[in-house]
Parts: structure tokens; C-alpha cells; sequence
């Protein structure tokens, strides 16, 4: 499950990037290489990679290559992950391209959001025979896997490391060759089932499918997108050297673009003094007192719940390249992500209690994918009394610290650093499993140091 | 499970000393005749038999040894005589059938008993495991690799969450009940029954402390205690093995009957436990979604009795990628269904499902029984609704629907949810199970007390396509795949 594996051709050590002196640029050239290999591929061809860090583009990347296509001649299939994944780009799609005759393939029990329905040059059948006039076809994985007897020669797969091997297979013959977008750095798809029957096999159903594809397919072109134009400078450089080592990415904006301000003057309280610390530094840690708790901790909740609400209260005005006049941050611009469902419920209470409805509460699964102004992180280890692999795992403290454009803000209990001592990575290692790589206890450890310089001491 | 309840249970049990029960059901089937098997590995080797005992009888074990482990010969011979037990075991369940007409589909027949196999843990399931890859290849003319079939087969059912062909007796108690030790000493049997079934006059905790002494409660298996292992069994297999070089059959076969006689010290107090702890599993009535569980079992059993007796190929050593995904889905599915189904029959399963917020309780405060909707094709049908004041941390799903345990056949919807400071208001649509306007089925009453929990879902699910036709992205058709083959499905 290496999905941080250097990308061909830029294998490198961490720290020696080479600094990117035009993003823009930089980000236009990677696009028009990946489209390039594409307009090559050949009779034998089975399409091509991209591996994008968080917020580099990659819906950008799949409206220019879908648009690539048609223009080419050719009826592309789209699969994305989930239904919202599907709607999202139907919508930018058929923004970029009005003319074209799009197909959303759904389920008997889904009804169109409204955004969906007002377009005009979408198609919306629970069959693939009603959109067969469709240049452009989109549907879910689960959705594509009941279609028979279809044939196209490209497919585009979003999210495709999200995307769980198993449903792969159901899909993958009814096209000859992809473009396969996503972001390694993210959670890795999981099952309940706990066996250790297919561990080795390069098909294990429960890798991903960007993994599996390429252990089949050595050959296929893997291309790397450099720039993340949703994270701040504040924040891409730990990113991007905690979870993408190799194929390391840098911010689309320089230091300065994006600036959080206050409208109203703070209190000397920690709630104040955290919001302070993340709007000069773009990061705080928001610290409890040590104490072993359930992971339904009250004292968190109530801390994360609070500092959403404060930061509304105190007239946040976030600053950027959009908005270089500043815009009031609002309930929909700050999400709260944590680990577990129960500590979600729990935080939706304390939110609904302080009267502040309209916030984004969520695990980090579901907020894979997603972007917001000011992130709110209540730490996957706080209060813990051991460290599991499910706490440990890279890519859920990755999609967490990697959400944001202005401000990330941790609430955790103190002792983490000890935990993380008493608990190393005690993954045992099996034949044929790539390592993978950076560990979760290594990832953990490089944004705990950097989180540690913006840390505020807070009572319970 | 670690759950809210399951933590409380815990601590109860370590404060009071006895252990707690967590569930008022088994969930699990238990044959009147089991196969118990009791296996020891010798340390160091992958799965050389050091000896077995096996039996349905408690009093009478059939003993197995093999008095050198690493000679291929005497683990063959170990081998037959397991077969001889295990296969006549199985052919015994072979007798009676019943014919099965499912809805709109072709009649078949199933037998109308199975086997079940019985071992002390995890790992001896697993052993079971090993020891049927190992022998189920082997190309000798006797029973030996009838016997690895059978032996993979029940392995592979181990995995399927419900499933009662082959249990761990260590799973079946902990999921009954909670002691106050911690996991890994739960997976000590002999500690784990002392917690659950104590001598008279002591506490549990008590006796589970003296039955931490590997001299009088020997580990149950498959890897033996290293002090036994040094001090007596490597004299013994060593004495062996001078005899035989020797050429003393004599002085061989006193040799033997030691190792045997060491083995079987080590073999008897886990055989007694076994049948302690299933008398003890019951006395416990069984959970009502067991007999549904069973008929599928005894489907698998059938079918593989046909597939040996159709001269198929043995399973294959890795599944190949479709078997592989397939296998998956089918598990995923038996894991959702099995956890479902046991909230439905057990409240205590259903009451800690209401801690997470995944089921969930209260009184019923209002109530529409006559209301009607229109469907989109004009014809007007019964939608009762009801709304419920509930305390409990209720989490929605999108499309989940609800079933009340008292009303099995009455699903619900949960429409709207409206918090106010003592609780919350469910707003529940009753979505089958209501009659029609002419006879409608009654819905419960305001001031009734309900509980709902997920409706577990139904068998069906995904085509996958043939191996022959395993797409690109996963390395295409795996060789040789003309012949049919992977795990069973």
C-alpha cells in the first residue's frame, strides 16, 4: 500500500525539491504532459496515472481531459466514488463544456440536487441504454458496476485511491483504457472483514485500485501534479514533507496572500489566544490538561465546538488571491473533523447547544475531498491510552491537517508525545506488501513538532 | 466489541469478582454431537503435529501422537488416523435431507444435519488451517487429502461471521460474557472458564489466578508451554530416537507410549475444559436468527459434499483476484447481516447498539395509524407515522430502515428528527409491515415503549465476472483458468 511511492522519474530525497519558482506554470505544464501521454496512447496503451496532492487540481485536470477527449472523437466514461463526487463534476462540467451532451447515471432512489436538474445539457437515466446519445457519461463505481454490455475506449476514474480494488474489477471491462486521478496521501479504503487470507496477493481486494492497477501494470505513465493551490505557504511544506516524502508539492500562493483577520477584539481567554496564534501562524494547538479519557471526551468537544463558534463570533475575515479584500468567514467555511462518528454526533450536539448551526462536522472520511477556510482537527490520538493502527494511520491525520486554505487548529491532550513513544509502528511486516511509507507514527511525529511551536496551554 | 456497555461490564466483573453476561442469547448453533479437536503443534515448525485429542464423546477421546514430529512418515501416519475420525464424522451427517424451494428459483436438497467442529481458540483454528493446505495436495491414495479439503473447508467457514461449522470455544464466552481480565488473558481458556464457571466458594478471579499455573492448566493449544517442551517432551523424542536408531523395536515402542504419555498430560485438562465450558454454553437459549444461520451452514455443507463428490479440485492455494473480491463481498455482507440480526433477537445486543446512537429507544408520544399517501402512480396506500421521544444519541443513515423486535415485520424510516433539551423528537414513517387502508396491521400506541435497531439486510448482491474474464487492471485470466476453481462462493 505504498501510495507515496515516487512517481516515475522523480524519485528524490526528502528535502532536496527544488523550489518552484512559477506554480502556475508549473501546474499548466503537468496538465498538458498528462494530456499529451494521453492524445499518444495507442493500441496497447492502458492509459495513465496522476497522483495529486491536496487541492492541486485534479478536478481541472479531469474537465481538461474530458473535454481532450470529446474533442478528439471520442465517448468517455466517467466514475467517481460517491454520488456527491459524481453531481460536483457534472456541474463543472457542463459549465466548461455547454455543449456537449452529458449523462449522470443514477440510482432508482437518487434524486438530483438542484444544481444537477437546472442544467440543460445533462441526461439523467437509471439505465446506460437512455443515455446512449451521451458523449460523456458519469456515474458512481457501484452505479457503472451493474451496467453490461457497454463498451467505451476511455474511462476517467476520480478519487481512484479511494476507490477499493474489488470495485474495480467490476468495472474495469467495460473500457480499454483510463486516466486514473488521485491523491495517494489520503485515507486508504477499508472493510470490517479482518483476514489475513489475501495478504501478498498483488489483487488483495483491499488496497486500492491505483495500487493494484500498477502492480499489473508496471508501464503506465505516472504523472505528479506540483502545486496545491488550496493550502496556505503556512502549510504545505508540512504537508507535503509528513506525508508525500518523494513526490513532495509546494503552495500555489505565496507567504502573505492569505491573512485571517478579526473584526471584534478578543478576550485574554485560550479560546482567544488559540484563534490568535492560528491566524499569525496558520496552525495551533489547542491544548487540554494530560488525563486518559473515552474518546467521546467531553472537555474536547466542547473546546472544538467552542472555537468554531468564537471564531464566528469574532468577525473572522479571511484574505486571498480571490478575495484580496476580504471576505467574513462564515458557518459554511469551517469544518470540524475528528476519527470517529460518535465524536461527530457528540460535537453537532455542542454546537446545536451553543446555538451555531451551519458548520461542517465530520470523520475524516467524509470530509476526504473537501475544502474550507478554517479547519478545526480534534487530535485521532487525544486522550488515548494506547496508539492503534487505525489512530496511527497517515492518512487520516493527512485529509484532517490538509482541508484548510487559511488555518488549521488541533485540540488535543496534552502527553501525545509520550504516547507516541510508548506505542511505535508494531505493524508486522509481510512478504510482498510494500512498506509503506511514511509511516503513521513518523507522520505524527512531524506534525506534532511543527504543531508543538503553536502550542496554547488551555484549562479543562 | 468494545463498547460502552462492554467496558461497564468489565469493570463490574473486576470489581465483583465473577464474570458478567453480555448477552441473554447464544448466537451460534450447537450441534447435539460435535467433533471436538483439540490440537498441539511442536514449537518451532510451521504445523508438524505433536498430537491431538478428537472425539465426540467426552469421555472417550480418541488420543493422537506422533512420537517425532519432524519425521514426514509418522506425521502421515498421524495424518490417516485423523482422517479416519474426522471423515467418519462427516459421512455420519450425510443421511437425512429436505428439500428448499426458494422463491422463483430451482429446488435443491440439503442435509439435514452438518458437522461442527469444535477447537479451543483462534489459533487452533487456524492451525486446522494450515493443516489442511498441507495435506490437502498431497497425492497419496489414502484419506490424507479428503482430509485437507474438509480441514480448509471448515477453516474458510471460520471466517464467515454466524457461521457454526467450526467454533473457537474462546469466541463463543467472550461474546457471551465479560470477565474482569483482560483480552489477551480471555484467550487463555482455562482462565477464561475459571472466570465464567468458578468452583463453588471461590470467585472467579480467584480461580482464574490459580489457573494461571501451566503445570496443573496446560495451555490449550496449538503451541505448548516451553517448560514441558524442555523438561519432558525433547527427553522423550529424544529417547525415541535413539531406540529407532538403535533398531530396538522394543525399547521404540517404550519410547513411544512416553511421548505419548507426555502428550496426552498435556492434551486431557483442555479436553475436559472443552466440554465444561460447551455444557456451560448450553444451558444458554439460543438467539432465534440460529436456525436461518444453520440452514445456510448445512447449504455450504451440501454443496461441498456435492463438489467433492462431483471429483472437483481441491481449493486452490491462493483465491484468485475474482474469487478473492468475490469472497469479500460475501463476507462483508454475512459481518453486516450477522450484527444486525443479533440486535434484532438480543436486547442486550440492541440496548449497547443504543449507546452509539445506531439503535435506538423511547415512548411513543403521538400517532397517525390511518394516515395515507398518494404514490406517483396514483393509488393511495397506508403510511402510518408515529413520533417517539427518545434519550438516546440517534445517528441517521440516509435509506436505513428500522425494526422493531416485538413487531418483526414492521420497518421504519426515520422522516425528521427535532432536538429539544430533554431528548429528541423521532418522526418515524412505518414503511412496510402496515397492512393495507382496508386491513391495516396495528402500529404501537402513544405511550407504548419501543425500540428499534437496523433492519438487517438481505442476502443478494454483485455479479462478478467469470476468472476467464478477470480484466486487465488486475493481471487478466489467472492460469489454467479453464478449470473451475477459488474459494467457494
Amino acid at each position: 500500500m505504498d501510495a507515496r511511492r515516487p512517481a516515475a522519474g522523480v524519485r528524490r530525497t526528502p528535502g532536496s525539491r527544488a523550489v518552484i519558482e512559477d506554480p502556475s506554470a508549473a501546474s499548466q505544464q503537468a496538465v498538458e504532459s498528462v494530456l499529451a501521454d494521453m492524445a499518444r496512447a495507442g493500441d496497447g496503451d492502458r492509459g495513465v496515472v496522476v497522483d495529486s496532492p491536496p487541492g492541486a487540481g485534479k478536478t481541472t485536470l479531469v474537465v481538461r481531459a474530458a473535454r481532450a477527449l470529446t474533442e478528439s472523437g471520442e465517448t468517455t466514461m466517467i466514475i467517481a466514488q460517491t454520488n456527491n463526487q459524481v453531481d460536483d463534476l457534472i456541474e463543472r462540467l457542463a459549465a466548461e463544456l455547454p455543449d456537449v451532451p452529458l449523462g449522470r447515471l443514477s440510482a432508482e432512489a437518487y434524486t438530483p440536487p438542484d444544481g444537477v436538474n437546472r442544467l440543460a445539457n445533462v441526461a439523467v437515466d437509471t439505465g446506460i441504454d437512455g443515455l446512449g446519445e451521451c458523449r460523456i457519461v458519469l456515474g458512481t463505481a457501484a452505479k457503472w458496476a451493474r451496467v453490461r454490455d457497454h463498451h467505451r475506449r476511455w474511462a476517467i476514474v476520480d478519487e481512484a485511491y479511494q476507490m477499493r480494488s474489488d470495485a474495480l474489477l467490476l468495472v474495469a471491462h467495460l473500457f480499454d483504457r483510463g486516466l486514473f486521478v488521485g491523491d495517494p496521501g489520503q485515507l486508504d479504503p477499508f472493510t470490517v472483514v479482518e483476514t489475513a487470507r489475501w495478504t501478498g496477493l498483488s489483487y488483495d481486494p483491499r488496497l486500492n485500485a491505483i495500487d493494484v492497477l500498477l502492480a499489473h501494470n508496471e508501464e503506465l505513465p505516472t504523472h505528479r501534479l506540483p502545486v496545491s493551490w488550496r493550502l496556505p505557504a503556512s502549510a504545505a511544506p508540512l504537508v507535503s514533507r509528513a506525508f508525500y516524502p518523494f513526490t513532495g508539492f509546494q503552495a500555489g500562493t505565496s507567504e502573505g496572500t492569505r491573512r485571517l483577520e478579526f473584526t471584534t477584539r478578543g478576550l485574554r481567554s485560550p479560546l482567544d489566544d488559540t484563534l490568535e496564534t492560528a491566524r499569525r501562524a496558520g496552525w495551533a494547538l489547542h491544548e487540554l490538561p494530560a488525563r486518559h479519557t473515552l474518546r467521546t471526551d467531553p472537555q474536547a468537544a466542547e473546546a472544538a465546538a467552542g472555537l468554531a463558534a468564537r471564531l464566528l463570533t469574532r468577525g473572522a475575515v479571511a484574505v486571498c488571491e480571490r478575495h484580496p479584500d476580504g471576505r467574513p468567514i462564515g458557518p459554511g467555511d469551517i469544518a470540524i473533523g475528528v476519527a470517529h462518528r460518535d465524536q461527530a454526533d457528540q460535537i453537532r450536539r455542542a454546537l446545536a447547544a451553543l446555538g451555531v448551526p451551519g458548520i461542517t462536522v465530520d470523520t475524516a472520511n467524509r470530509l476526504q475531498g473537501r475544502e474550507f477556510e478554517v479547519v478545526v482537527v480534534v487530535h485521532p490520538l487525544s486522550g488515548r491510552r494506547d496508539a492503534t493502527a487505525f489512530h496511527l494511520e497517515a492518512g487520516r491525520l493527512c485529509v484532517l491537517t490538509s482541508r484548510h486554505r487559511q488555518a488549521c487548529i488541533v485540540v488535543a491532550r496534552a502527553g501525545i508525545t509520550d504516547l507516541l513513544d510508548a506505542y511505535p509502528s508494531t505493524d508486522p511486516i509481510h512478504l510482498n506488501v510494500p512498506v509503506k511509507f511514511p509511516d503513521g507514527w513518523e507522520a505524527h511525529q512531524a506534525v506534532l513538532t511543527q504543531l508543538t511551536a503553536h502550542r496554547v496551554s488551555a484549562p479543562d | 466489541m468494545s463498547g460502552l456497555l462492554t467496558v461497564l461490564e468489565k469493570m463490574h466483573a473486576a470489581r465483583t469478582g465473577y464474570a458478567r453476561p453480555l448477552r441473554r442469547f447464544r448466537h451460534h448453533h450447537l450441534v447435539d454431537e460435535p467433533l471436538v479437536i483439540v490440537p498441539l503443534k511442536l514449537a518451532g515448525e510451521a504445523a508438524a503435529p505433536l498430537g491431538c485429542a478428537v472425539g465426540t464423546d467426552p469421555d472417550e477421546p480418541v488420543l493422537l501422537t506422533v512420537p517425532q514430529p519432524r519425521n514426514r512418515d509418522l506425521q502421515h501416519a498421524f495424518f490417516t488416523d485423523l482422517a479416519h475420525v474426522v471423515l467418519g464424522y462427516v459421512a455420519a451427517r450425510q443421511g437425512e435431507t429436505e428439500e428448499v424451494v426458494p422463491r422463483g428459483g430451482e429446488p435443491r436438497l440439503r442435509y439435514a444435519d452438518a458437522p461442527q467442529i469444535l477447537v479451543p481458540n483462534r489459533p487452533a483454528l487456524d492451525h486446522l488451517g494450515l493443516t489442511g493446505r498441507l495435506t490437502r495436495f498431497q497425492e497419496t491414495e489414502d484419506d490424507v487429502p479428503l482430509l485437507g479439503r474438509w480441514l480448509t473447508f471448515f477453516a474458510d467457514r471460520a471466517e464467515y461471521p454466524g457461521s457454526s461449522l467450526a467454533l473457537a470455544l474462546t469466541d463463543l464466552l467472550t461474546a457471551q460474557w465479560a470477565t474482569g481480565q483482560s483480552d489477551l488473558e480471555d484467550a487463555n481458556l482455562a482462565m477464561l472458564l475459571a472466570w465464567i464457571c468458578p468452583p463453588e466458594g471461590t470467585t472467579g478471579a480467584a480461580a482464574a489466578q490459580v489457573a494461571e499455573n501451566p503445570l496443573d492448566f496446560p495451555p490449550a493449544g496449538p503451541a505448548t508451554d516451553p517448560d514441558f517442551d524442555g523438561l519432558v517432551l525433547q527427553p522423550a523424542v529424544q529417547g525415541y530416537d535413539r531406540a529407532v536408531d538403535a533398531g530396538d523395536p522394543v525399547a521404540a515402542a517404550r519410547a513411544e507410549a512416553k511421548v505419548r504419555e507426555a502428550v496426552t498430560s498435556q492434551l486431557m485438562p483442555t479436553w475436559r475444559l472443552m466440554w465444561k465450558g460447551l455444557r456451560r454454553l448450553r444451558e444458554l437459549p439460543e438467539a432465534a436468527g440460529c436456525e436461518q444461520r444453520w440452514a445456510a451452514d448445512r447449504d455450504r455443507f451440501t454443496r461441498h459434499v456435492d463438489r467433492i463428490a462431483e471429483g472437483g479440485p481441491p481449493q486452490p492455494r491462493h483465491d484468485h483476484a475474482v474469487a478473492a473480491a468475490a469472497r469479500l463481498a460475501t463476507l462483508e455482507r454475512a459481518q453486516s447481516r450477522f450484527e444486525a440480526q443479533q440486535a434484532v433477537d438480543d436486547p442486550f445486543v440492541l440496548a449497547e447498539l443504543r449507546t452509539t446512537g445506531e439503535a435506538f429507544g423511547g415512548t411513543v408520544v403521538a400517532g397517525e395509524p390511518d394516515r395515507t399517501e398518494v404514490t406517483a402512480k396514483g393509488r393511495t396506500v397506508l403510511r402510518p407515522r408515529l413520533t417517539v421521544r427518545t434519550e438516546d444519541p440517534v445517528r441517521v443513515d440516509d435509506d436505513q430502515a428500522y425494526v422493531c423486535p416485538d413487531r418483526p415485520k414492521q420497518n421504519v424510516r426515520i422522516r425528521e428528527i427535532a432536538e429539544d433539551e430533554s431528548g429528541c423528537l423521532l418522526v418515524l414513517d412505518v414503511v412496510s409491515g402496515m397492512g393495507t387502508v382496508k386491513k391495516p396491521v396495528p402500529i404501537p400506541e402513544p405511550g407504548e415503549t419501543v425500540r428499534y435497531t437496523r433492519v438487517p439486510p438481505q442476502w443478494g448482491g454483485q455479479d462478478f465476472p467469470a476468472p476467464e474474464e478477470t480484466p486487465w487492471t488486475h493481471g487478466g485470466p489467472p492460469p489454467g483458468s479453464e478449470e473451475p476453481q477459488g474459494a467457494e462462493q
